[in-house]
C-alpha cells in the first residue's frame, strides 16, 4: 500500500498542500510492516466522523526492528558517543523546522485531532517548537556532582543516558506530546521508540519528515504506529526497552506499570488521569475567575489530563457565579475547527463521544441539575455541549470518575478547611486551581492541596521551564522544566582510590 | 564626523565598518570629535580611527543601558525571549564568518584560518550556550518554617554591567562578555580594546539586526584611562567585567570601590606552570605545551609559560619543544587583497603592537643577562618588516627568582627548568602570585589526581593544554582573578540574590 498521504489544505489560516509519509519511521526510513498479515488503521475526522485516510498497523515485529535501531545508534552514534552540544544542536534545528512549518502541522493536528487551528497554532505547534528549543539548550549542561575530595578519595556522579526508551503516548496534545516525549530523552542521550496514538498518528508522521531533515542521526528516534495491545504492549514487555514513558488513562497506566515489573523492571513513568479541584473563594477577582473556570473544563474540549472539571465556590458568591458561568458557558463556541471563532471542537471518537454522553446521563439519573448543555451539539462529528452539572454530591459518579470531555461539576463550600478536604477527596492528585485575592490563602491553601501542580488565580498555564507531574494515581514522575531529565537519566557514582590500602586483615 | 569608514578586507574586499560609538542601537560620533587610530601589527600601518568615547558619552550610554533594563529587558521580557535572540546572533555571527573572521585578522593578527576554525566557532558555541541557559537558572524555595512563611530566592539580573576587554580574543573576549550579560537579563556598556575594535564594532549592527532591543547593548570604543575609567567609577554602573593585566584589574577595583562599590569580576594575567613527570609521552608533552606558548604568539592569559621538567627527561624534552619552536608557521596573515595571494597557512602571528613587541624583547634580554640559556628564537623574526613579530623563545636554565620566570611576558617566550620530586615541583608552581591555569603531564593516574588537587590554579589540564569550552568555569586563583566565566557559574557574576520571605501566620507584638 501507499506510504504517503497527501492533503490539500484551504481554510482560513493556511492553503496547500501537505504530504505525510505514512510508514513505519524506523531507521530513518519508511517502511511497510515486517508482517505479511499486517492490516490498516482508519484515521477518523471527529469533525465529521468521515475518514481521512488509512495507515499501515505496526505490530510487534516493527518494534523489534526500531529496538535493533535505537540500541544500534545509541552504542553508535548518539548516547555516549555524541557531545552534549552537538545533540542541543539536533534539537533547535528540529525546533526551527516546527516553527518553519507550523501552519502545516497546526493544520494536519486540527484535522487530526479536532482541536481548533487558531489553538493548534498558537497553543500546541508553539508549545511543541519551544519544548524541543528548551531541551536543546539543556543537552549540554546535564551536570553531575563532585561529592568528596579528602586525600583518600575523588569521589563525583555521572548522569548517564538510561538507553533505549519506550514511549506512548496520547491523542489529546499529539504532538505537545511527541515533544514533550522525544525532547528530554534526546537531551539527555537516550534514543526512543515512540508509538503515537492509533488516533492521532498524523502529526507525529508529518514529524518524521523534519527529524530526518534536521539531520538527526538514523534510529535515534523511530515512530511505530499501531495499537496499545500489541506495539504499547510490545514495549512494555521487551526486555531490550530500559525505560517506558506513558501519559493516559490511569487503567492502561496501571498496566504498563505491571507488565514493566513483570519484565525487565525497567523504570516508569506515567502521567495518568486526573479529577482536578478548581476552587473560588469569595474574595477572587469574579470575572476572571468565571472566565477561568470555563478554561478550566472547555480548553481542549474537556480532554485534558489536569481539567478543572470540579469546580468548589465559595457559598456567598455561589449563585452569581452560576449564574455567570452558564451564560459564559453558552457563549462558548463550538464548530469547526477551521473556523477562526472556534473555542470548542469536537471529542475525538465516537467511542469516547459515547462516554461521556453516558456519563452526563448517569448524572442526570443520579439527580444531578444540568445548569446548560447536557446534548449532543450538531448533527454530524462528536460534538457536545458545554455542560455544567449543580447539586451534586460527593458520591456520584460524575464526582469521582474522570470524564474527560466538557463537563463540570460544581458545588459550594463555606470553609477553607472544608474544601481543602473536599478537593483531596479523589484518588487522583494532577493539579487544582485556586481563586483568591488573599495571599497568605494562596500560600497555604497551595501547601494542603494534594496536587502536582496548584495554579493560583490562573488555569492551564503550560510553560517548558515549570514541572508538571501527579500526586497519587495521577502519576509517576515529572515532565518539563529541568525536573524531565531525571526520566531518563541515571545516576553512575565513581569512586577513585587515590591512596587507602585494603582494609582485608590479611598480611601479604 | 560619519560612524562609519571603508577598509579594504583581505580576501573579502571593501567593508563598509562602523568607527563610533553605538548607543541605543544607533552609531554615531563621539560628542568630544576625538578618535583613537587602530593599527595593523603585520606592517604597522593605521587601519581606521575610531571615535574615542568622552565620559558624555559613557553618560549617555549607561542612561540608554538603564532605561532599557526597565523597561525592554531584565525582568520585562522573558527569559527564554532572551535566549532565542542570543541563539538568532549567533546565526548571525555564522552567517557572516568570512567577513568577521578576515576583519579580526586583519586588525589582530592572528591567521585567518585559525580566527575562522577557532575564534569565531568557540565565539558563537559561547553565545549558544548561553542562549540555552538563560531560562534554566532557578533560584530555591526553602520549605523549613511549617505554616509560619513561605521563603524562597529569585536570581534577580544585576542591571547595568560595564564591560571592558582586551585585544589578544577580540572577538570570542566580546562573546564571553556579553553572552551571559544578555542571558542573566542585564543590559551593557562595553568598551572594546583600542587595539582591536573593528569586530566588536561590527558586531554592534549584528546585534541591531538580530532584533536585541535599544539600549540593552551598548558600545563606547575608547581608552582605558579615559573611557575605561568613566566606566569603572560610574555612579549608575550596577557591575564592571574586565580581562587584562593585573595592573589594569587593581585600578579598576579601586575605582570601583571608590565609586559606588559596583560588583567586580577580573579575569587577569597568569604565569601559567606545566609540570612534565617522568611517565609522560614526550611527543605529546611538546605538542600541549607548544600549543600552550606559541597559540596566538603566547598572548594569552592561560600561556603555559613555565615549563617544569623532570630531571632525567629534561634535556630530551627541551630537544623536542625546540622542535616545536622551528616547526611554528610563522608568518603574515596577508598582505594581499586578492584571496590567491592571502595566506592561509599562518597560525603564529605578529605581537599586537610595537610596546607589546620591545617589552617582549626585554624581557628575553633580561633572562639571557641573569644567565639563562637560550634555546630557541630570542629575537625579532627576520622578515618582520615593520610588523611585530618575535620567535617562538625557549629559556632554559631558569632559577626563580628570575624576572622572566615571576612576570606575565605576553608573548611567546617559554621558560623552562628541571625538578627532581613531585614535591619539588608542586613548589615550584606554586610559587606565584598568579594561579589561573597549570598542567600536568604523566601516565601514573594517582600521581595525576594528586598533583591536579595540589595545583593552585582556577583550570588545571592533565595531559593536554589550553582546551576551554564554554560549559566549563574558567577563572583564577589569587591574583590571576576574581570570580568565573563560562558554564553556569558564568551566570552567578551578572544575577543577585533576593531572598523573599512571605509571612503567613506569624504574629508579631510589639513590644517585644
Amino acid at each position: 500500500m501507499s506510504l504517503s498521504f497527501t492533503h490539500e489544505f484551504s481554510h482560513s489560516g493556511f492553503k496547500g498542500k501537505v504530504e505525510i509519509p505514512t510508514g513505519l519511521f524506523i531507521n530513518n526510513e519508511w517502511a511497510s510492516p515486517k508482517s505479511d498479515g499486517a492490516r490498516t488503521i482508519d484515521i477518523v475526522n471527529p469533525a465529521t466522523g468521515q475518514l481521512i485516510t488509512s495507515i499501515p498497523e505496526g505490530l510487534p515485529a516493527d518494534v523489534e526492528l526500531a529496538l535493533d535501531a535505537a540500541h544500534n545508534a545509541f552504542n553508535n552514534t548518539w548516547g555516549p558517543n555524541c557531545s552534549g552540544s552537538e545533540r542541543g544542536k539536533y534539537l533547535i534545528k528540529i525546533a526551527e523546522l516546527i516553527e518553519r512549518d507550523i501552519d502545516k502541522l497546526a493544520s494536519i493536528e486540527s484535522l487530526d485531532s479536532g482541536k481548533a487551528f487558531m489553538r493548534a497554532k498558537m497553543g500546541d505547534v508553539t508549545t511543541a517548537a519551544s519544548v524541543f528549543r528548551y531541551y536543546g539548550g539543556w543537552a549540554d549542561k546535564i551536570h553531575g556532582k563532585v561529592i568528596e575530595q579528602s586525600i583518600d578519595k575523588l569521589a563525583y556522579t555521572r548522569h548517564e543516558p538510561i538507553g533505549v526508551c519506550g514511549q506512548i503516548i496520547p491523542w489529546n496534545f499529539p504532538l505537545v506530546m511527541f515533544s514533550f516525549k522525544v525532547a528530554p530523552a534526546l537531551a539527555t542521550g537516550c534514543t526512543v521508540v515512540i508509538k503515537p496514538s492509533e488516533l492521532t498518528p498524523l502529526s507525529a508522521m508529518y514529524m518524521t519528515k523534519l527529524l530526518k531533515e534536521a539531520g538527526l542521526p538514523a534510529g535515534v528516534v523511530n515512530v511505530v504506529v499501531g495499537y496499545g495491545p500489541t506495539v504499547g504492549n510490545a514495549l512494555t514487555t521487551n526486555p531490550r526497552v530500559d525505560k517506558v514513558a506513558f501519559t493516559g488513562s490511569t487503567a492502561v497506566g496501571r498496566m504498563i506499570m505491571e507488565a514493566a515489573s513483570k519484565s525487565n523492571l525497567k523504570s516508569v513513568t506515567l502521567e495518568l488521569g486526573g479529577k482536578s479541584a478548581n476552587i473560588v473563594f469569595d474574595d477572587a477577582n469574579f470575572n476572571e475567575a468565571v472566565k477561568y473556570a470555563a478554561h478550566a473544563i472547555f480548553f481542549n474540549h474537556g480532554q485534558n489530563c489536569c481539567a478543572g472539571s470540579r469546580l468548589f465556590v465559595q457559598r456567598g458568591i455561589y449563585d452569581e457565579f452560576a449564574r455567570k458561568l452558564t451564560e459564559v458557558a453558552r457563549r462558548v463556541k463550538v464548530g469547526d475547527p477551521f473556523d477562526p471563532s472556534t473555542y470548542q471542537g469536537p471529542q475525538i471518537s465516537q467511542t469516547q463521544y459515547d462516554r461521556i454522553m453516558n456519563y452526563i446521563e448517569s448524572g442526570k439519573q443520579a439527580g444531578a441539575k444540568v445548569l446548560t448543555g447536557g446534548e449532543r451539539h450538531g448533527k454530524t462529528g462528536y460534538f457536545i455541549e458545554p455542560t455544567i452539572f449543580g447539586d451534586v454530591t460527593s458520591d456520584m459518579k460524575i464526582v469521582r470518575d474522570e470524564i474527560f470531555g466538557p463537563v463540570v461539576v460544581m458545588t459550594s463550600f463555606d470553609t477553607e478547611e472544608e474544601v481543602i478536604a473536599a478537593a483531596n477527596d479523589t484518588k487522583y492528585g494532577l493539579a487544582s486551581g485556586v481563586f483568591t485575592s488573599d495571599l497568605a490563602r494562596a500560600h497555604r491553601v497551595a501547601a494542603r492541596i494534594k496536587a502536582g501542580t496548584v495554579w493560583v488565580n490562573c488555569y492551564n498555564d503550560f510553560h517548558v521551564q515549570i514541572p508538571f507531574g501527579g500526586f497519587k494515581e495521577s502519576g509517576i514522575g515529572r515532565e518539563l522544566g529541568e525536573y524531565a531529565l531525571e526520566n531518563y537519566m541515571q545516576v553512575k557514582a565513581v569512586q577513585i582510590n587515590l591512596g587507602k590500602s585494603c582494609p582485608l586483615p590479611v598480611e601479604l | 564626523m560619519s560612524t562609519h569608514a571603508a577598509l579594504t578586507v583581505p580576501t573579502i574586499g571593501e567593508l563598509s565598518i562602523p568607527t563610533g560609538l553605538f548607543i541605543n542601537n544607533e552609531f554615531r560620533a563621539s560628542s568630544s570629535g576625538q578618535t583613537v587610530p587602530t593599527i595593523n601589527p603585520a606592517n604597522g600601518e593605521t587601519l581606521l580611527e575610531v571615535s574615542h568615547a568622552s565620559q558624555e558619552d559613557v553618560d549617555e550610554a549607561v542612561r540608554a543601558a538603564r532605561k532599557a533594563f526597565e523597561t525592554a529587558w531584565g525582568n520585562n521580557v522573558q527569559a527564554s525571549e532572551r535566549g532565542a535572540l542570543l541563539n538568532k546572533l549567533a546565526d548571525l555571527m555564522e552567517r557572516d564568518a568570512e567577513k568577521l573572521a578576515a576583519l579580526e585578522s586583519l586588525d589582530s593578527g592572528k591567521g585567518i584560518r585559525i580566527v575562522r576554525e577557532i575564534d569565531l566557532p568557540d565565539s558563537v558555541a559561547c553565545l549558544r550556550y548561553y542562549a540555552g541557559l538563560a531560562d534554566k537558572f532557578f533560584g530555591q524555595t526553602i520549605p523549613h518554617f511549617g505554616k509560619d512563611k513561605f521563603v524562597y530566592t529569585i536570581h534577580q539580573p544585576i542591571g547595568v554591567c560595564g564591560q571592558i576587554i582586551p585585544w589578544n580574543y577580540p572577538l570570542l573576549m566580546w562573546a564571553w562578555k556579553v553572552a551571559p550579560a544578555l542571558a542573566a537579563g542585564c543590559c551593557i556598556v562595553m568598551k572594546p580594546s583600542e587595539l582591536t575594535p573593528l569586530s566588536a564594532l561590527y558586531m554592534c549592527q549584528l546585534v541591531k539586526e538580530a532584533g536585541i532591543p535599544a539600549g540593552v547593548f551598548n558600545t563606547v570604543p575608547g581608552l582605558g584611562a579615559t573611557t575605561g575609567d568613566a566606566i569603572s567609577r560610574h555612579m549608575d554602573i550596577d557591575k564592571v567585567a574586565f580581562t587584562g593585566s593585573v595592573m589594569t584589574g587593581r585600578r579598576i577595583s579601586i575605582a570601583a570601590a571608590e565609586s559606588n562599590l559596583k560588583k567586580v569580576t577580573l579575569e587577569l594575567g597568569g604565569k601559567s606552570p606545566s609540570l612534565i613527570f617522568e611517565s609522560a609521552n614526550i611527543e605529546e608533552a611538546a605538542d600541549w605545551s607548544a600549543l600552550g606558548i606559541w597559540f596566538n604568539s603566547g598572548q594569552d592569559c592561560t600561556a603555559g609559560s613555565r615549563i617544569y621538567v623532570h630531571e632525567s627527561i629534561y634535556e630530551t624534552f627541551i630537544a623536542a619543544l625546540k622542535k616545536k619552536a622551528e616547526a611554528c608557521a610563522i608568518g603574515q596573515a596577508g598582505l594581499f587583497v586578492c584571496s590567491s595571494d592571502y595566506d592561509e597557512t599562518t597560525s603564529f602571528g605578529p605581537l599586537i603592537s610595537e610596546a607589546q613587541r620591545d617589552k617582549v624583547l626585554g624581557y628575553i634580554s633580561s633572562g639571557v643577562d641573569e644567565g639563562a640559556r637560550l634555546v630557541a628564537g630570542g629575537k625579532k623574526w627576520s622578515k618582520s618588516g615593520n610588523g611585530y613579530w618575535v620567535e617562538p623563545t625557549i629559556i632554559a636554565d631558569v632559577k626563580p627568582h628570575f624576572k622572566v620566570v615571576q612576570e606575565e611576558i605576553f608573548g611567546p617566550v617559554v621558560v623552562i627548568s628541571k625538578f627532581s620530586t613531585e614535591s619539588e615541583a608542586l613548589t615550584l608552581a606554586n610559587s606565584s602570585t598568579f594561579g589561573l591555569a597549570a598542567a600536568v603531564h604523566t601516565n601514573d593516574a594517582r600521581q595525576a589526581m594528586r598533583v591536579t588537587a595540589a595545583l593552585d590554579a582556577g583550570t588545571v589540564w592533565c595531559n593536554q593544554y589550553g582546551m576551554l569550552h564554554p560549559g566549563v568555569p574558567f577563572g583564577g586563583f589569587k591574583m590571576s582573578g576574581v570570580g568565573r566565566e563560562l558554564g553556569t557559574y558564568g551566570l552567578e557574576a551578572y544575577t543577585q540574590v533576593k531572598a523573599v520571605h512571605q509571612n503567613l501566620a506569624m504574629d508579631m507584638q510589639w513590644p517585644i
